[in-house]
């Protein structure tokens, strides 16, 4: 097995050895990106260079004995929905792919911190509105596990990076399933934090009641070392949670004791794969073999879920991106570009024309009519009432279990082109996941099978609010006793 | 339930979006489709129920009430698309140009 399909945490063990610098590591990712991501497009950009710089800089402080933090010179790749200073951050969109932003995110000047390596910016579905990465302004990516079908999204390009060896750590957003949809599509571990545990500052925003930045990885182990870098409080974010943040390395490795698994059963009723509901039924299996105790759950108002985020994640949306106007940063149309005449109006609406694409449109027109006079009530008002009806089942169910297991969605991955032109189709793929960003709890994609055609299958826990350490221990033990995080495209290749 | 072509370029307008013929179209079956799946909520009784806006209810985040450093006025302009010295530089606001 080469560097490049080992965890975090034991490239971390070589370079305290001492067996292998910082720079022997990064230019391994770096040569496999290079070899590799012209034919996945995981990544919109990578700077070897800056990378190795980086390396060279850790390399030195820790033979001179110096701290290097956490993640000293372990290379990460950054979801372009994160600001980082004076470098491109496009957010998959045309409208900003010459943005220089003026700050890094406190997710990315953490990472910096504790001695990660930028290794490059991943591919996502444009503003993070999508399901599939086709939504790019740039370029699709492809899943590594079989280039016909799609990575998952929007953090598809931050899943399929890890899934690819072009990176041990990646770190994404979900504001609807948009970590843990595609790290269940590439067979890898994502995790959705509780909102707020993460600070959202100079994370591009989306819906900004839902968006959580979050770890994307191999195993577990890596989840939490990465967990662990990017939780805590931050003056920048009003909203980030004011709690201390536990040593998630060592919680996840701790003994499961008595673990009550709650299954919903609405989320295994029609809709679902078979070969889906196999997997999980057999990760549900391993459970019980560990000694959990499962309950079925039942969660009445989740069939509506999916009707109540499309309207709150638009209308956020209608709002949030109102900011695009051609006059602050970011593209502005010139008039030589449209036959229109020159007034202010003309220069919004022809910005926004050629800036944005079809998908988010159609959100910003959604959220436009369900937050427009006459409508308020019936769309936007009732879906807020709705979702307090879901966060209360999961405060119900939680009453007597400790975590919920089941799909993370409802098929594996589809193939490129096949949801394109419908969009309705593709949002329905986030049917087991948005309930968690609504009710702002945190929730786990982990790997337990592959579909015959090899696609990987993921199954979620989701969990009460901060019970990141719970999760993470749950999904540690599986993966002591399993062997799908184990298993690359690569390996696959090869057999 | 449908959108009328009048009913899409208005909500357009209003979202400062300009789109073609037969953008338009599209959008307006891609919506219809859309906003009939959405009618599933009817069906929920929400009488009584506060709507929830937040997912991690707070109130009243309060920072010191001290001054500070912001953002450099050039640091901030960098990105616009059309400037001079101190300012953004937009079409005529106000009247005729």
């Amino acid at each position: 097995m080469g560097i490049t399909e080992l965890p975090a945490v034991q490239l971390l063990a070589l370079l305290e050895e001492g067996t292998h610098s910082s720079r022997d590591i990064t230019e391994e990712f770096l040569a496999v990106i290079a070899r590799d991501d012209p034919n996945i497009g995981a990544f919109v950009r990578s700077d070897a260079d800056a990378a190795l710089i980086q390396a060279d800089k850790i390399d030195k402080m820790r033979t001179a004995g110096k701290p290097v933090g956490p993640l000293g010179g372990i290379p990460v790749a950054i979801k372009d929905v994160l600001c980082t200073v004076d470098e491109v951050t496009s957010c998959g969109s045309r409208m900003l792919q010459e943005y220089r932003p003026p700050y890094d995110a406190t997710s990315v000047s953490r990472l910096k911190k504790a001695g990660a390596i930028v290794i490059g910016k991943t591919n996502m579905d444009e503003f993070a509105m999508g399901c599939s990465t086709e939504n790019s302004a740039f370029h699709p990516t492809l899943n590594p596990w079989n280039p016909e079908y799609v990575p998952g999204g929007s953090s598809g390009g931050a899943a399929a990076c890890v899934a690819a060896s072009m990176a041990p750590l990646s770190v994404g957003s979900d504001t609807g399933g948009s970590i843990r949809q595609p790290a269940s599509h590439c067979g890898v571990v994502g995790l959705k934090p509780t909102y707020g545990r993460v600070s959202r500052y100079g994370l591009i925003a989306f819906g900004s009641s839902l968006d959580c930045v979050g770890p994307i990885a191999r195993n577990v182990e890596d989840l939490a070392i990465l967990l662990e870098v990017l939780a805590g409080p931050d003056e920048k974010d009003a909203t980030s949670v004011q709690a201390d943040v536990p040593d998630y390395l060592a919680a996840c490795r701790e003994p499961l004791e008595e673990l009550k698994l709650g299954v919903v059963q609405e989320h295994f009723s029609e809709g679902l794969d078979p070969t889906v509901k196999q997997c999980v039924d057999q990760a549900i299996g391993q459970f019980k073999a560990l000694g959990a105790t499962v309950t079925n759950v039942q969660m009445p108002h989740s069939q509506y879920a999916i009707a109540a985020y499309y309207i709150i994640a638009s209308s956020e949306a209608s709002s949030n991106l109102a900011r695009y106007d051609g006059a602050h940063y970011g593209y502005r149309a010139s008039p030589s570009d449209t036959q229109s005449s020159r007034d202010l109006m003309s220069m919004y609406r022809d910005t926004r024309q050629m800036g944005f694409g079809a998908e988010v449109k159609r959100r910003i027109m959604l959220g436009t009519y369900a937050l427009s006079a006459g409508y308020y009530d019936a769309y936007y008002l009732k879906a807020l009432r709705t979702r307090r009806l879901i966060a209360q089942d999961f405060s119900e169910a939680f009453k007597n279990v400790d975590l919920l297991i089941g799909p993370v969605a409802p098929t594996p991955a589809f193939r490129i082109g096949e949801k394109v032109l419908d969009p309705l189709a593709m949002y329905l793929s986030d049917s087991y996941t948005v309930a968690a960003n609504l009710s702002g709890l945190p929730a786990i994609s982990i790997p337990c099978g592959r579909t015959e055609a090899g696609l990987p299958i993921g199954f979620q826990l989701q969990g009460p609010a901060l019970s990141e350490s719970k999760l993470l221990r749950a999904g540690n033990v599986y993966q002591q006793n399993t062997d799908w995080h184990l298993q690359t495209p690569a390996a696959q290749r090869q057999s | 339930m449908g959108l009328t072509r009048d009913e899409v370029e208005k909500i357009a307008t209003l979202a400062r979006l300009r789109l073609t013929a037969d953008e338009a179209t599209e959008m307006s079956s891609q919506l219809a489709q859309v906003l009939s799946y959405i009618q599933k909520l009817e069906e929920v009784n929400t009488e009584g129920v506060e709507p929830m806006a937040h997912a991690i209810e707070q109130v009243n985040v309060l920072a010191d009430d001290v001054a500070r450093e912001s953002f450099p006025r050039e640091a901030m302009l960098k990105n616009a698309p059309s400037r001079d010295e101190q300012c953004y530089r937009v079409p005529p606001v106000l009247g005729d140009r």
